[in-house]
């Protein structure tokens, strides 16, 4: 699904530039649920943003479902973006002013999708997170892991090949967490892939995979035995 | 534009930001109420002096003579110019087809008219039946002079309102006879003039009578003229600035007066006089226009401003919606579209109210100087136009900074 070969990134700074990624590489197949971790600092958002077509890397190729991905214009990246991914922030990124139902709907809007479609559709991803009873409410009118749950539903509403999720439970806390990962988890369980930022360990240990990263290179990457969130709800 | 959904989001956000959208509606509103109003003003103004000059026949041309200042052909300067009965007449001759109305005078400045037992001093004019028409005179009883009473030199005579009070007080004056220097003259009309008390000091005979009685011989003192109207306003300027000229030569070469001697014949023209205050109105009213304008530049740029700051706060909103796959061209449609919306609406508002009130107090204003204040239907249209521009200039950057916030910019935490 996601194929990177030596990626670099380095940002400048006037008159220095900051090497962050060194030369990364990095395949993720289909279904997997991959944690990506490593102190802050080494370069975890830079690679999530990369994979995310937010950022463009310096050097080296990314492919996403045999797609190349370089060189896009702005249009097509934003077109590539709302059909392969889904995002899911540490703070949410619910607009304030829009329901859950109308901010589930927002990526189906920008497919095209006529607006009862786009209800319904968003209304299903809904109950799928169990808020149904909360669609007509404004973010502000729900909980941390409420909102984070209809970030969710609004990641997977476009129906993405990759989610990508920076920090998820970062500003949850443990039990909210949990909740949140079990829906990540089941998610996955229905085949599809997940990319995760975390800091914490309990967190990766939910995943399938853990690739650890410092200085800007991958110094680990292995297969973990996955602990159920919901043993622990 | 017709993106039901674009519409929705515009709806919302502006049903979000009431304060915002109406404080940024208002500088609009204001503005375009601004220069309607100043619109309606100046076309108030410019028909108070078209209502002015349409009071006297404003086409009038009065032809009266004066001293020549310069030598020429060996004739002395300081030389008294005087028409004769001649002039008039050959004017008529050769101009007549061109002619509306037109008439010739006779002077007598303070002649004795007694009546009874009451006398006082007045100016005698011996003159046309259309002399009426030319002075504006309204006759209060009786008629005005006519062809027969000059064709049989009669002792008629149509006083002025302050002369039949003068003279006759409460007295039905019509059939009297007021004596004039020996001979008697029989009034039959008293008329009032909106120039006044001065202008109905007049009594006025048949210039042949007038000519005969006071000796006159064929002496006149001036003559009035009018042309055919044309179909407009700048036609008529035209035509009587081009007559003028020719009278002026006309009457220059008779009288044996230089071609650049400027003060022994004068052909004084109304309409010229009308031109120029009509120039200077079209002045006042493009100063409105520049004044009304700035107004709405300055509402644009208050506009602009609110939506910078808008596209600042919603710029992590940006930053997600652009994640989430919208492309720079929608989110400059978003921006634009709110911007030019709010803007529309307010400024018909602002040009609803604004007609509104001209349509209503408008007709109420009846000061001399400015009449019946009214903005006509493409001047309305205008604005409509200026208002649509306008609201696209003013989302025009902001939207430009919207297309360009970069989402990982947007969406970085803090
Ligand atoms: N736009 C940018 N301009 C300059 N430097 C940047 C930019 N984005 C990130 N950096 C720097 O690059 C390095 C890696 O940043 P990154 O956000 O990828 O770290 P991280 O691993 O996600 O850390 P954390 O766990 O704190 O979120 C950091 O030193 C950061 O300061
Ligand atoms: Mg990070």
């Amino acid at each position: 699904m996601i194929n990177i070969t030596n990626l670099h990134k380095s940002y400048k700074m006037g008159a220095n530039s900051l090497h962050v990624l060194k030369g990364i590489n990095f395949d993720v197949a289909e279904g997997e649920l991959v944690s990506i971790m490593g102190s802050s600092g080494s370069g975890k958002s830079t690679l999530l943003n990369i994979l995310g077509m937010l950022d463009e890397a310096d050097e080296g190729s990314y492919m996403l479902d045999g797609v190349p991905i370089k060189g896009l214009s702005e249009k097509q990246a934003a077109k590539y973006r709302n059909k392969f991914l889904g995002f899911i922030f540490q703070s949410f990124n619910l607009i304030s002013y829009k329901s859950a139902l109308d901010n589930v709907a927002l990526p189906l809007y920008y497919q095209g999708l006529a607006r009862g479609e786009r209800m319904d559709r968003a209304m299903s991803y809904l109950e799928k997170v169990g808020l149904a009873k909360w669609s007509g409410h404004l973010p502000n009118e729900l909980s941390g892991g409420q909102k984070q749950r209809v970030a969710i539903a609004r990641a997977l509403a476009s129906d993405p090949k990759v989610l990508l999720a920076d920090e998820p439970t970062g500003a949850l806390d443990t039990k909210t967490s949990y909740e949140v990962m079990d829906l990540i988890q089941k998610i996955n369980d229905e085949g599809r892939t997940i990319l995760v930022v975390t800091h914490e360990n309990d967190i990766a240990q939910m995943t399938k995979r853990i690739v650890n990263l410092k200085d800007g290179l991958i110094i680990e990457d292995s297969p973990v035995s996955q602990v159920r969130a919901l043993d622990h709800v | 534009m017709f993106d039901l959904d674009r519409w929705d989001e515009i709806f919302e956000t502006i049903r979000k930001n009431k304060l915002r959208t109406f404080l940024t509606g208002l500088s609009v509103a204001s503005g375009i109420f601004i220069l309607v109003i100043l619109l309606g003003i100046g076309e108030g103004m410019r028909n108070g002096i078209a209502r002015e000059f349409e009071q006297d026949a404003s086409n009038l041309m009065l032809v009266y003579p004066g001293m020549t200042s310069k030598e020429y052909k060996g004739l002395n300067p300081g030389r008294r110019i005087q028409f004769k009965n001649e002039d008039y007449d050959q004017i008529l001759r050769l101009y007549g087809d061109k002619l509306d109305k037109s008439a010739s005078l006779y002077q007598q400045w303070g002649q004795v008219l007694t009546y009874g037992k009451e006398s006082g001093s007045y100016q005698v004019y011996g003159s046309f039946p259309s002399y009426q028409v030319l002075e504006n005179n309204t006759l209060t009883t009786g008629r005005f002079i006519n062809i027969s009473d000059l064709d049989n030199s009669e002792k008629n005579m149509v006083i002025g309102q302050r002369i039949k009070l003068d003279l006759f007080k409460d007295e039905d004056p019509i059939g009297k006879y007021v004596q004039v220097s020996g001979v008697n003259f029989k009034i039959v009309g008293v008329y009032t003039d909106p120039g006044g008390e001065r202008e109905e000091s007049r009594a006025i005979i048949p210039i042949t009578t007038a000519q005969k009685a006071f000796g006159g011989g064929n002496d006149i003192a001036r003559m009035y003229l009018t042309l055919k109207p044309e179909d407009n306003f700048d036609k008529s300027v035209a035509a009587s600035t081009q007559f003028t000229a020719e009278l002026d030569q006309f009457l220059k070469e008779r009288h044996t007066v230089a071609p650049d001697d400027n003060s022994a014949i004068y052909v004084n023209n109304s309409l010229e006089n009308a031109k120029r205050f009509f120039t200077l109105m079209d002045m006042i009213k493009l100063f409105f226009w520049g004044v009304g304008v700035c107004t709405i530049i300055a509402g644009v740029v208050g506009v602009s401003n609110i939506m910078l700051i808008i596209v600042k706060e919603r710029t992590r909103e940006i930053g997600v919606r652009k994640a989430l796959g919208a492309q720079p061209l929608s989110i400059i449609g978003m921006v634009l579209h709110e911007s030019i919306f709010v803007t529309a609406i307010a400024g018909f508002l602002g040009l609803i109210f604004s007609l509104a009130l001209l349509e209503f107090v408008g007709p109420m204003i009846e000061t001399q100087y400015i009449y019946n204040p009214t903005v006509n239907f493409t001047v309305a249209i205008n604005t409509v136009f200026i208002l649509v521009i306008a609201g696209a200039l003013a989302g025009f950057f902001p939207a430009w900074r919207a297309a360009r916030i970069k989402p990982i910019v947007a969406l970085r935490d803090e």
